[in-house]
């Protein structure tokens, strides 16, 4: 009997996909390898290993058997090639650029991204030599007419944080192609059970798995997957991948392992140099969290619904942006490339401005007043005195994140309750 | 003939479980080629490799004799592999049946169904577009290691297969 990986459903792979009984034990559930380093069989083993000519465990900054597990779970959910986990989203962003990037290289972001990802992108990565284009994304003109021919790559967030914002993931990924650059896609909010990215093009996905795919708001992660579906050599824009890597004896990467070539550089040299191991202990939480990821997510988008519903009906209120409503200017693109639900992060203005949103996320009492999304809790913020503070006036409006803006991430609790929380605390605005 | 735009699991397990002796056509003496990973994995799976490499016919690779071409192999070989590009695979797969191998095998990015069809009609099992370390590491549980998706489940305890 043959077994495709395509003949298993959504929820199969989000509870078995990487994982297997402890060939030792028998232990069901992946054990926890708080474990640094590994034995060699012998010196010609190690030389194999650092040479990258066999698999196998060396060193776990590099790959740990538990984190592993988590990295082909997560490849098998967003049907990628492969992934190389890490310590953090901002991580693996940094992980996926460096693997494409040279000094002086650009590329294209949109500019609807996580504060902390224009900040990263817009000040940070300047200090490697990178020069990031903040566009508008929702028109992929905007994106064609900012691409540079150092441009390497495109950036977006397909459902974009702080929220209500549905990028046309094809028509993007049209664009990178005419370019020859890959589309990298942030799948944080949507997760691949609500949305796959590379199912409409795109060559990378990027998830902080702090979020949703961990669920429970316990453990920091990231990931980086590769589609394997990119020809790194049709031009010679990524030495990286197919001219020969100094730090391997002269290794071409693309040439040596194919599909999965991407991903192999992001850990060989990514990992290796950069440093940004995932922890096995939050490799074991996030797994665990992934289990029951479709549940969830299922009941992320019903409650967020209903609260968007309420909320839109509600006199202190100026407007709802959830691409699940109607009202929603994303509401067909939701449709398109998120029939199950847009996620259970969106905005909406308070009436009464900053000092309104302000009173309103020091009155909720269920509902948590804080900066992460995609937790078992609802959580609240106010992103223009908080996640969004760095940024100017013209870039907070920019990046959805206006003076009136209040951030929600809906949660697991009794949707009556949360509704009752944020009415109690719009009347004390 | 077999559909070679996509090989299922046990068709790709059977050649592994069944040959023994490989021979790796295009063999480098450069420990950094992807031939030379290929060979060395392999040999570590238990597999005898033979390289075939005309330039360093009469050398040796991992402790095997090199030899110019696949008919001056005086041992049995079960599979050739080929890190050849697809307009030599005509000729190597004349040899492959010439000398009575069981499977021809051609590497990542290597096709030529015609070569493929005159192989099968001589009873050959083929493969294309794959390389065997690869698909070993992916079928016996090795190279979920490196995070990278095997699209295989089961809930037994993974054993090491060994030819």
């Amino acid at each position: 009997m043959s077994y495709e990986p395509t003949e298993y459903g959504f929820e199969t792979l989000a509870i078995h996909a990487g994982a297997a009984p402890d060939p030792t034990t028998g232990a069901r559930s992946t054990p926890i390898f708080q474990t640094t380093s590994y034995v060699f069989d012998d010196v010609d083993h190690a030389a194999s290993l650092f040479n990258l000519q066999t698999f196998g465990y060396l060193y776990s900054r590099l790959t740990n058997p538990t984190v592993s597990v988590l990295e082909e779970r997560v490849a098998s959910l967003e049907g990628g090639r492969g992934a190389v986990a890490c310590a953090s989203g901002h991580a693996a962003q940094l992980l996926a650029f460096f693997t494409l990037l040279q000094p002086g290289d650009e590329f294209v972001a949109s500019r609807n991204l996580y504060g902390g990802s224009i900040t990263q992108f817009g000040h940070s990565f300047e200090r490697f030599g990178w020069t990031c284009h903040f566009v508008d994304p929702t028109d992929p003109e905007n994106v064609r007419a900012a691409l540079t021919p150092k441009c390497k790559a495109i950036f977006i967030e397909n459902l974009a944080n702080p929220g209500g914002i549905v990028v046309d993931i094809e028509a993007m990924a049209a664009v990178a192609d005419e370019a020859e650059i890959p589309l990298i896609c942030d799948n944080t909010l949507a997760s691949p059970y609500l949305c796959r990215p590379f199912e409409w093009g795109a060559d990378i996905v990027i998830h902080s798995m702090t979020k949703f795919l961990g669920g429970h708001g316990n453990s920091m992660g990231g990931v980086v997957v590769e589609s394997g579906r990119f020809d790194w050599a049709r031009n010679d824009k990524f030495p990286a991948l197919t001219a020969p890597t100094e730090s391997y004896h002269g290794l071409v990467f693309y040439e040596t392992f194919g599909d999965f070539g991407f991903t192999m550089k992001a850990r060989a040299e990514g990992l290796r140099d950069l440093g940004p191991a995932l922890s096995p202990f939050n490799a074991f939480m996030i797994l665990t969290g992934i289990e029951t990821l479709g549940l969830r997510m299922e009941r992320h988008v019903a409650n967020a619904q209903r609260v968007a519903e309420f909320l839109e009906d509600h006199p202190k209120v100026a407007w709802v942006s959830y691409a699940g409503l109607k009202s929603s200017p994303f509401h067909d693109l939701a449709k398109k490339y998120l029939p199950k639900g847009p996620g259970s992060v969106f905005t909406f203005g308070v009436k009464g401005g900053f000092e309104a949103g302000v009173a309103l996320v020091e009155s909720v009492d269920l509902i948590s007043h804080l900066a992460n999304i995609g937790d078992t809790r609802s959580l609240i913020i106010h992103p223009a005195s908080t996640t969004h503070r760095q940024l100017t006036e013209e870039q907070l409006v920019a990046a959805g994140a206006g003076p009136d803006v209040v951030r929600l991430s809906i949660g697991l609790e009794s949707v009556d309750d949360i509704c009752r929380d944020l009415d109690q605390a719009l009347r004390n605005t | 003939m077999t559909d070679h735009d996509s090989y299922s699991d046990a068709y790709i397990k059977d050649i592994l479980k069944r040959v023994r002796t490989i021979a790796v056509v295009g063999a480098s003496a450069n420990w950094n080629r992807p031939s030379y990973f290929a060979m060395k994995y392999l040999q570590k799976k238990g597999y005898r490799v033979i390289p075939v490499n005309p330039r360093e016919a009469g050398g040796r690779i991992l402790g095997e004799t090199v030899y110019a071409g696949l008919r001056d192999i005086p041992d049995k070989v079960d599979m050739v592999d080929c890190f050849r590009p697809s307009a030599a695979i005509p000729a190597i797969a004349e040899d492959a049946v010439a000398i009575g191998a069981d499977v021809l095998w051609m590497q990542l990015g290597i096709r030529n169904d015609e070569a493929a069809r005159f192989a099968e009609r001589a009873g050959l099992t083929v493969v294309m577009d794959r390389c065997p370390k690869i698909e070993y590491g992916r079928l016996f549980g090795e190279l979920g290691w490196s995070g990278i998706a095997t699209g295989v489940i089961s809930s037994k305890r993974k054993k090491k297969v060994r030819p």
